[in-house]
């Protein structure tokens, strides 16, 4: 053997080697995949799960945070196990091509429309529509995240009923600024433009403690800014056969626990003074007759259940 | 520095040096037969190595997500989010920077060395061998350009990597990340990191060609 072919097969070797480490040294415990709304992400609600999951039940949860459309696609294919999103529409159709089931809501709270202190466009205390109705007719600069997100799902249901049922029309108005990007990168891009625009409060909270922007909020409650958080597991037929379908069902177990609620509710309290992300398992399941309970039912249901029978992929227990 | 940022940057050094390693396999051979025969159609092969050498980052990264993703063609190796998808890549990403270097590198070897070494009674390899040898600042050189070109680039680590911590997350996708999460504190202190590894190695590289 030359010299040459030695060299060749030492770095075949190294090579080999090298990658075996690094693969083996992430794999010495079991790991589910999950894609993610980047809210729940940006937030660092799924870093402190994933490490409470992690202690607790010995899983590492490998988090993968896009916009809900993208998440949805993720756990479509069968690249992730399971996805965390907030867009009932996206999420309807994703059960309805049988992507997906075992859908349980998680949580909630509220979309926020905020905007520059000065509020060129004088939508202080209007509601959300007369809002936007009002930014439209003044042409005040409104920044968007363009991004097939459920931020942006919202958004667009919202302007469809200002009297813009064709998104991309919107594209054509000066006044319009699509990002493309996250809620973090579009918070900033509407700071530095002083434009308004629309967010999750858990992200909104966030930046705007952390002095990154200055954007103020001017409309935050209300049926059609809620928000509603779930969970569903990828379905393991067709192309996904080799999703880890127990092991999702088991993370969803623990997120509906008293134990994950609790954390969900909890998260961000130190730190912002308000939970973040309320816990809404509970809430649903007392049938509460509460203002918020009704809203949920009325936004985030499909044929009045969270998700109806042929979806739940013979899991019942998880909606007793 | 936290010891979090440590291990990224550790990955990450470890990432793009095994896909240097990797892409070495075949460059080397490539680069060899290039420099040193002369047929048909061979500068037309340079060239489309040299065109190659801009290849974009997210192209590349978009091109492998289609094969690794579950649904893809290569899906049921089960590549896609793994180290090992990020350093195929990045392996692929320098393989044109790589053989481009190392070509010229060998090319602009003295001819009468190889011939030198076949009249001393050097087999073919050997004669190989001594020609590498006498363009090891090239190939060094040809080394580091491809490191830099790997450690530096996002599209494909992001794309196939998906930056999952303690897995994928490698300095470049945690930079972004922490961007877009509101942490620029953080993005900056590794935004100073890489650059730090990539100036010196630069350093490194200009210090080998004066001397």
């Amino acid at each position: 053997m030359n010299k040459l072919a030695l060299i060749l097969v030492v770095l075949v070797i190294a090579g080999v080697s090298a990658v075996a480490a690094i693969e083996l040294s992430g794999r010495t415990v079991p790991r589910l995949k999950v894609s993610t709304t980047t809210s729940l992400f940006d937030t660092g609600l799924l870093d402190n799960i994933a490490d409470e999951y992690l202690n607790n039940y010995g899983v590492r949860l490998d988090v993968i945070s896009l916009g809900t459309g993208p998440a949805l696609d993720q756990a479509g294919s069968g690249d992730v196990d399971v996805t965390f999103v907030h867009s009932p529409t996206l999420e309807n159709l994703f059960l309805t091509d049988n992507s997906g089931g075992a859908r349980k809501i998680i949580a909630y709270n509220f979309f926020a429309i905020i905007g520059p202190d000065e509020d060129p466009a004088g939508i202080e205390n209007l509601s959300t529509i007369a809002a936007l109705q009002k930014i439209a007719e003044t042409k005040a600069e409104w920044v968007s995240r363009d991004d097939n997100s459920g931020t942006n799902t919202k958004e667009k249901a919202l302007w469809k009923s200002v009297g813009f049922p064709d998104f991309t029309a919107l594209y054509e108005e000066n006044w319009f600024t699509a990002t493309g990007q996250g809620m973090g990168a579009t918070l900033v891009v509407a700071n530095e433009h002083r434009g308004y625009t629309i967010t999750d409060t858990g992200t909104y909270l966030k930046y705007f403690n952390d002095n990154l922007i200055n954007l103020k909020t001017f409309v935050s409650s209300g049926k059609d800014l809620l928000n509603v958080y779930s969970v569903m597991a990828a379905n393991p037929v067709d192309n996904r056969e080799n999703v880890d379908f127990q092991g999702a069902i088991d993370f969803i177990e623990y997120l509906i626990s008293d134990n994950g609620q609790s954390f969900i509710g909890n998260f961000g309290v130190a730190e912002y003074g308000a939970p973040l992300f309320n816990p809404a398992v509970q809430l649903l399941k007392e049938n509460a007759d509460s203002e918020i309970a009704t809203w949920i039912r009325d936004t985030a249901f499909f044929e009045n259940s969270e998700c109806p029978q042929q979806y739940r992929l013979g899991q019942e227990q998880l909606y007793q | 520095m936290s010891e979090q940022l440590i291990e990224v940057v550790l990955r990450s050094i470890w990432i793009s040096g095994a896909a240097l390693l990797f892409s070495l396999t075949w460059c080397l051979p490539i680069s060899l037969f290039l420099g040193l025969r002369n047929f048909r159609g061979r500068n037309i092969i340079i060239s489309i190595f040299n065109a190659f050498i801009g290849f974009p980052t997210v192209a590349l990264g978009i091109i492998l997500v289609a094969l690794f993703s579950n649904a893809g063609a290569l899906g049921s190796l089960g590549l896609l989010y793994t180290p090992t998808a990020i350093i195929i890549g990045q392996a692929l990403l320098v393989t044109p920077i790589l053989v481009s270097l190392l070509t010229s590198a060998i090319e602009s070897v003295d001819p009468s060395i190889r011939d030198l070494a076949k009249t001393l009674g050097a087999s073919d390899g050997q004669a190989k061998l001594a020609v590498l040898s006498e363009a090891r600042k090239g190939t060094i050189l040809a080394g580091i350009a491809a490191f830099n070109r790997a450690i530096g680039e996002l599209g494909v680590a992001l794309m196939v990597g998906a930056s999952l911590r303690g897995y994928t997350r490698v300095m470049t996708t945690q930079i972004a990340l922490e961007y877009n999460r509101g942490e620029w504190e953080l993005s900056v202190q590794l935004a100073i990191v890489l650059l730090a590894i990539v100036f010196s190695l630069t350093l490194l590289a200009n210090m080998l060609r004066r001397d």
